[in-house]
């Protein structure tokens, strides 16, 4: 896979994190594992664009600052462990197509959950919600944080096989997780987040 | 018919209804009694000020006084609203968002109403300018306040609902989209409640100006519908920028939301 492709970070940067290098080629899921509070969110924030830094992130050649920050996250989507909802509707987050039922049906929800309220889901099944909607955007970059963190085994295992087949059609996987025998299942490669920098684990 | 003039006696009168209320306060504990007293007075001293003021400006026919007049109350307005937010942005840009709102809303409804409707003889005439102004100016100034304080609390509190927006690839106006709208509803609640009990349950104030002052019931009530429409006009103007520009200064360019400006 050459080095022009894929996500590169190079120097990133913030007032907490960094200097951060990585590259992640397309088709690959780079872990990054660290113990709690040493800024594995922040840096996924920061991949996204979601926080001031510095350094640069590329993704296929084009640098972030080449496009609007908008953009530049309609590529690289960021999954945060407990999501945001800015309506009480489901219907409002997730049309009903036969994409998101193809992709609510993978994560093991059931399809009456187009018509549900968000107050009366689970922890569990809004963290699949979050999952469905954001891979509804057509993202080529996946930043996830604790994806499977509120789940029971069936639900982790379906939400793993999720992300695997993402994986293998092609999309750029960055996973932050505590769950090391998760890692050893999705990852290709396993970084160690300490004292602001990335480690590479052999 | 003839407007009643005030004679000290008249006012002595007042004086003492306002005591009698700070002594009820007191006797009911309402804790209030020196607030009504400290308000009275300033509102006597304030609106004593500003008559003989008016006075001298009427007297002349200078522009340049005019406008000296609106500006200092634009400079009050902008300094009330932005003195009542509860959460503040860093460094003091309520105040500026606060002051270009007020300025825009009010300058907005103002040229509208002396161009179409109301053409004062000579355009911009102080007698017809500075009260007129005056009023436009103190509901813009409630209409942006309440804009900048509903906005405020609703990014704060809200927060993981627009960056959900925000991390899904939204642009920064569509993230904030939600909370603009209900700052905007709220912000134009005092004016449409004003205008839904106009003529019903109040008679509004220049209206009952202008009947104490003699115009006919008529001309007064339409006299009010215009100046009622500028208003709101104006009030959505204000307060429609007051949103813009807080969105724009509460995210940067690369569309992030940077709420470390919320002081």
């Amino acid at each position: 896979m050459s080095k022009n492709t894929g996500l590169i970070a190079d120097e990133l940067r913030s007032e907490r994190v960094g200097p951060v290098t990585f590259h992640v080629a397309h088709g690959e899921c780079l872990a990054i594992t660290g113990a709690s509070g040493s800024g594995k969110s922040l840096l996924l924030r920061l991949v996204a664009d979601l926080d001031p830094h510095s350094g640069t992130l590329i993704l296929d050649s084009e640098n972030s600052l080449s496009m609007s920050g908008h953009i530049w996250r309609q590529r690289v989507a960021y999954f945060p462990a407990e999501p945001g909802w800015w309506s009480e509707n489901v219907s409002d987050h997730i049309a009903d197509t036969p994409q998101a039922r193809t992709l609510i049906e993978a994560v093991g929800l059931p399809e009456r959950i187009l018509t549900a309220e968000i107050r009366g889901l689970s922890t569990g099944e809004r963290q699949r919600l979050a999952l469905v909607r954001g891979l509804l955007h057509g993202p080529k970059v996946l930043l996830l944080d604790e994806p499977t963190s509120a789940l029971d085994p069936q639900s982790i295992s379906l939400v793993e096989d999720l992300i695997t087949r993402q994986k293998h059609e092609g999309r750029i996987i960055v996973l932050v997780s505590h769950n090391a025998a998760q890692v050893e299942r999705l990852a290709d490669r396993r970084t160690i987040l300490r004292d602001g920098r990335l480690e590479e684990v052999a | 018919m003839a407007p009643a003039l005030i004679t000290p006696f008249d006012l002595a009168i007042a004086a003492c209804l306002i005591l009698a209320c700070a002594v009820a306060s007191q006797i009911l504990a309402l804790k209030t009694g020196r607030s009504i007293v400290i308000a009275a007075l300033r509102m006597s001293v304030q609106l004593l000020l500003i008559g003989n003021v008016l006075l001298f400006v009427f007297g002349q026919t200078s522009l340049f006084l005019t406008f000296a007049v609106l500006a200092v109350i634009l400079c009050a307005g902008t300094f009330e609203a932005g003195n009542r937010q509860t959460s503040r942005m860093a460094p003091r840009w309520h105040y500026g968002i606060a002051g270009a709102s007020i300025l825009f809303g009010a300058a907005l409804a103002t040229s509208m109403g002396f161009l179409t409707s109301l053409r004062p003889h000579p355009l911009f005439a102080a007698r017809a300018t500075i009260p007129m102004a005056g009023l436009i100016i103190g509901n813009v100034m409630n209409a942006t306040s309440l804009t900048l304080n509903s906005l405020l609390t609703a990014v704060t509190r809200d927060r993981s609902a627009i960056e959900a927006r925000i991390l899904l690839g939204a642009t920064r106006l569509k993230a904030l989209e939600d909370p603009i709208r209900k700052a905007l509803r709220t912000a134009l609640i005092p004016t449409l409640n004003q205008m839904s009990a106009a003529g019903l349950v109040t008679l509004p104030g220049i209206m009952t100006g202008q009947l104490l002052a003699g115009m006919s019931p008529v001309a007064a009530s339409r006299y009010q519908i215009v100046l009622m429409s500028l208003v709101i006009f104006g009030n959505l103007a204000g307060a429609t920028l007051a949103a813009v520009l807080t969105c724009l200064h509460l995210t940067d360019e690369r569309g992030r939301l940077r709420l470390e400006r919320v002081g």
